[in-house]
């Protein structure tokens, strides 16, 4: 269930009780609590739930789907599951920071193997509660540690999730221009205008690809410029990866802005996920690594870092991250693994050239080449408000009000009526 | 080039780490670890639940199985049924539908949900200021949870009276009277850690009285359920009897010990509320909490623990796996309390026959405790805190010298 990709926040609404009830409700210590906002993507997911229409799509999902619209537990996974099953280990706590075999892996993946970071043992990595909470303990970090700069700085639009958990960390939110609505594309020049305005050492959200909610990537000359410009400017890169492996089907690929930046000297920190590219959405595996000066100040930032996971959680869950490690250490997991990420990607890209044909069997004049040309599970499709509305009361097709789809959600046996519905709603 | 982290200053290890850390290192073959509080079998061993091995082949074998984000709040059937064992399966509120939960990542991860939630609605909008007690002493991560949620004014009540070796009823009555109304006080279920010292049902009855009538709020930690008496009903006698008067209350449970299941973090708080309306707006807002910490929570654990709660077979052969390690305990405590007294090592030992749990107050002075770790390789907490789990029949024997050669020579 994709319960977080909210990308707007609504206020807060007040309860109002009769006043009969009352002195009962004064009696409670809750009594002031306010009913908390719904979730956007939660109740696309739940109206869709609702719907009896056989036909009915739902495309707010933000998890990998296969073609038959199910959920995909990778062949590796299982495989990884039954080696670990047959070990008969024990359940003993977790280091704070982490299984060390995961932390390890994780940081190669993201750096590469050869990577000079590592080899000079001047990153930390530890193990975190999936991509969220990754950002959550980065975000505590810089909060508590970065104290020259209290911005930071997200593309417009980003995840939904970004918003709050750096707010309730203490930073202070900003955006840079990123999404160009009139081109569904990458604002280049928009971007750079916003970036060299930045006030030195805030710190700059970046995805590192597959943008998400858009979809749209900065192509490899376009990040040149955007390194340039942020050492220029002397800001801290945050990169967040989410959907490594998941945006081009090549997990090198798509770490390639993370080790541009390293190279060019940025001392970046870093959040991973591995939700989307091994599936282990709810096994809650990710990484958040700080990029140090040296080995003797990632010791020192370690050892912050363990100061402020203990209480929130004490130590992180074994299951998923003994899964991703058994992958990521087992040559031949290793390659099924890079062999499944590809396929799903694969996938996923052949959904975005289909639905375009389609359109145009349809008959669409509109110019849909942003669907193919955007990257990873989501797709901004450019339709309003009123589209999407039109689409989910007259087609059953599920999204949320920005007109984001996700692609996971497409399939070879719903992409025609998806492309129908689509074209009825904007010819 | 100048690093942003540059004045990042090198933090003190968490205490009970570098413990465990430590003995790691010791190479005397003799050395005995009592510091962290995880069972043992008496080969000294860490031990899978019997019970915990079968569910885990039942989950791989299952193929509709799979490893989607469960919802913000968790795996339904494990909070129903986690709630369950801390209230009872016929408790009044369960049926007044006014009980709800929130799985979280351990213990540590109640007791931070429960904290982040009170110090946002509790008392007015901002609880910065609001006085959160926690016991003297008590476990050393409590000070740290309240305070990274915000709050400011985090007090001891007294709780160990040293000179007695039990409890300063007294002196917690009388904190509890002088305690500014709507204070937090956070109070051990039972298997009070580090001491291993509970109130008297009656004492219990005693101290509700007080915060019943100052207004304090009720937060209970249980991490010890069923590994105090063996009996998970008798354990759970203090937050089931706060129910019945009629509090609102927070309970923090923790499924690391009683299942034996520490690394998957699987931890429930619990929330009685004083009816579902208000249940439902603070279950609202601890959903907005979760998702900015962790989003959504680890489902191995929980799963686990479901199917074993909501399994009639599987449920009684928890039981029972409970009771080996709570008999465990117990038969360490007498053997080592007999040894003392055969040794006639000076002092009174009834202690520990009386403190109950896994963990025992032994009275030994942060020089007794330098001695045992540095001149008898028995690893122990500054504050004499033992792990009876790290007792064995093999071991127990050089345990029970060693603390008579220490307090004979250290004073």
């Amino acid at each position: 269930m994709a319960l977080l990709k909210s990308s707007k926040i609504i206020s807060t609404v007040g309860l109002h009780p009769p006043l009969g009830i009352l002195s009962i409700r004064a009696s409670s210590w809750w009594s002031e609590v306010q009913m908390g906002p719904p979730d956007p993507i939660l109740g696309v997911s739940e109206a869709y739930k609702r719907d009896t229409n056989p036909k009915k799509i739902n495309l707010g999902v933000g998890a990998y789907r296969d073609d038959q619209g199910k959920p995909y537990v990778l062949s590796c996974v299982r495989k990884a599951e039954a080696q670990i099953a047959a070990k008969k280990l024990d359940k003993e706590y977790l280091a704070i920071g982490g299984l060390g075999d995961f932390t390890k892996a994780c940081a190669k993946l993201a750096l590469g193997d050869d990577n000079e970071v590592i080899k000079s043992g001047r990153n930390i990595t530890v193990q975190t509660i999936s991509g969220t909470g990754s950002l959550r303990i980065g975000a505590n970090f810089l909060s508590r540690f970065h104290t020259e700069a209290r911005d930071v700085y997200l593309p417009k639009p980003s995840w939904g999730n970004h918003t709050p958990i750096f707010r309730d960390a203490g930073m202070q939110l900003k955006a840079y221009t990123y999404y160009d609505p009139k081109t569904c594309g990458f604002d280049f020049q928009g971007a750079l205008n916003d970036i060299s305005k930045i006030p030195e050492k805030s710190v700059i959200m970046l995805h590192a690809c597959a943008h998400n909610p858009t979809g749209v990537d900065p192509r490899p000359e376009q990040w040149k410029e955007i390194a340039d410009l942020v050492k220029k400017r002397n800001l801290l890169v945050f990169f967040d990866m989410a959907y490594q492996g998941f945006a081009s089907g090549d997990i090198d690929r798509d770490a390639w802005a993370v080790r541009y930046f390293i190279e060019q000297g940025h001392n970046i920190v870093l959040s991973q996920s591995f939700a989307k590219n091994m599936g282990l959405y709810g096994e809650r595996v990710g990484g958040f690594t700080v990029v140090c000066k040296d080995a003797e100040e990632a010791k020192r930032v370690e050892s912050q870092l363990k100061i402020l996971i203990r209480p929130i959680y004490s130590n992180p869950p074994m299951n998923g991250a003994r899964i991703a490690a058994t992958i990521l250490n087992t040559p031949d997991l290793y390659k099924e693994w890079l062999g499944e990420v590809h396929g799903m990607a694969n996938r996923i890209i052949t959904m975005r050239e289909l639905l375009v044909a389609n359109l145009k069997k349809e008959g669409s004049t509109r110019n849909w080449k942003h669907v193919i040309d955007q990257i990873g599970m989501f797709c901004f499709t450019g339709l309003k408000p009123e589209q999407v509305e039109r689409l989910t009361k007259e087609f059953s097709i599920y999204m949320t009000k920005d007109g984001r789809i996700s692609m996971a959600g497409v399939t070879s046996g719903n992409v025609g009526y998806l492309a129908q519905g689509i074209h009825a709603v904007t010819k | 080039i100048m690093s942003l982290f540059g004045e990042v200053p090198q933090a003190t290890p968490v205490a009970v780490f570098k413990l465990s850390n430590d003995f790691k290192e010791d190479a005397n073959p003799k050395k005995v670890n009592l510091g962290v509080g995880a069972y043992r079998t008496d080969e000294g061993q860490p031990w899978v639940l019997p019970v915990v091995k079968k569910v885990e082949k039942i989950i791989v074998a299952d193929n509709s199985l799979n490893h989607e984000y469960l919802a913000i709040l968790g795996l339904p059937e494990f909070r129903s049924s986690a709630s369950k064992i801390a209230l009872g399966e016929d408790s009044p509120a369960i049926q007044e539908n006014r009980v709800g939960a929130v799985q979280c990542l351990g213990g540590t991860g109640a007791l931070k949900m429960g904290a982040e939630f009170l110090r946002r609605w509790y008392n007015g909008n901002d609880n910065t200021k609001t006085p959160v007690y926690v016991s003297a002493p008590t476990w050393e991560n409590h000070n740290a949870v309240f305070a990274n949620a915000g709050f400011e004014d985090i007090r001891p009540y007294k709780y160990w009276d040293a000179e007695k070796r039990g409890l300063d009823l007294d002196g917690f009555l009388g904190d509890l009277e002088s305690a500014p109304k709507h204070s937090i006080f956070v109070l051990h279920a039972c298997a009070h850690n580090p001491t291993g010292t509970d109130p008297t049902h009656v004492e219990w009855m005693q101290v509700a009285e007080v915060m019943k009538r100052r207004k304090l709020f009720v937060f209970f930690d249980s991490a010890y359920q069923g590994f105090a008496s063996g009996c998970l009903d008798k354990d759970a006698w203090a937050v089931r009897y706060f129910v019945t008067q009629g509090f609102e209350m927070f309970c923090a449970q923790s499924f690391s010990k009683n299942f034996g299941l520490y690394n998957e973090r699987v931890g429930n708080l619990t929330i009685v509320a004083r009816d579902s309306d208000n249940l439902k707006r603070v279950l609202s807002q601890m959903e907005k909490i979760v998702r900015v910490t962790w989003s959504n929570p680890p489902s191995q654990g929980a799963r686990l623990v479901a199917i074993t709660l909501n399994t009639p077979e599987l449920f009684a052969e928890w039981w029972d796996n409970v009771k080996t390690m709570a008999d465990r305990v117990l038969l360490m405590r007498a053997s080592l309390q007999a040894k003392l007294q055969a040794l006639e090592t000076p002092g009174t030992w009834d202690h520990i026959t009386q403190q109950i749990g896994m963990f025992s107050f032994t009275g030994l002075n942060p020089k007794q405790v330098e001695y045992m770790i540095k001149e008898r390789s028995i690893y122990l907490m500054a504050s004499g805190r033992i792990n009876m789990c790290g007792l064995t029949t093999k071991n127990i024997d050089y345990v029970a010298e060693s603390i008579h050669e220490t307090v004979v020579n250290v004073q």
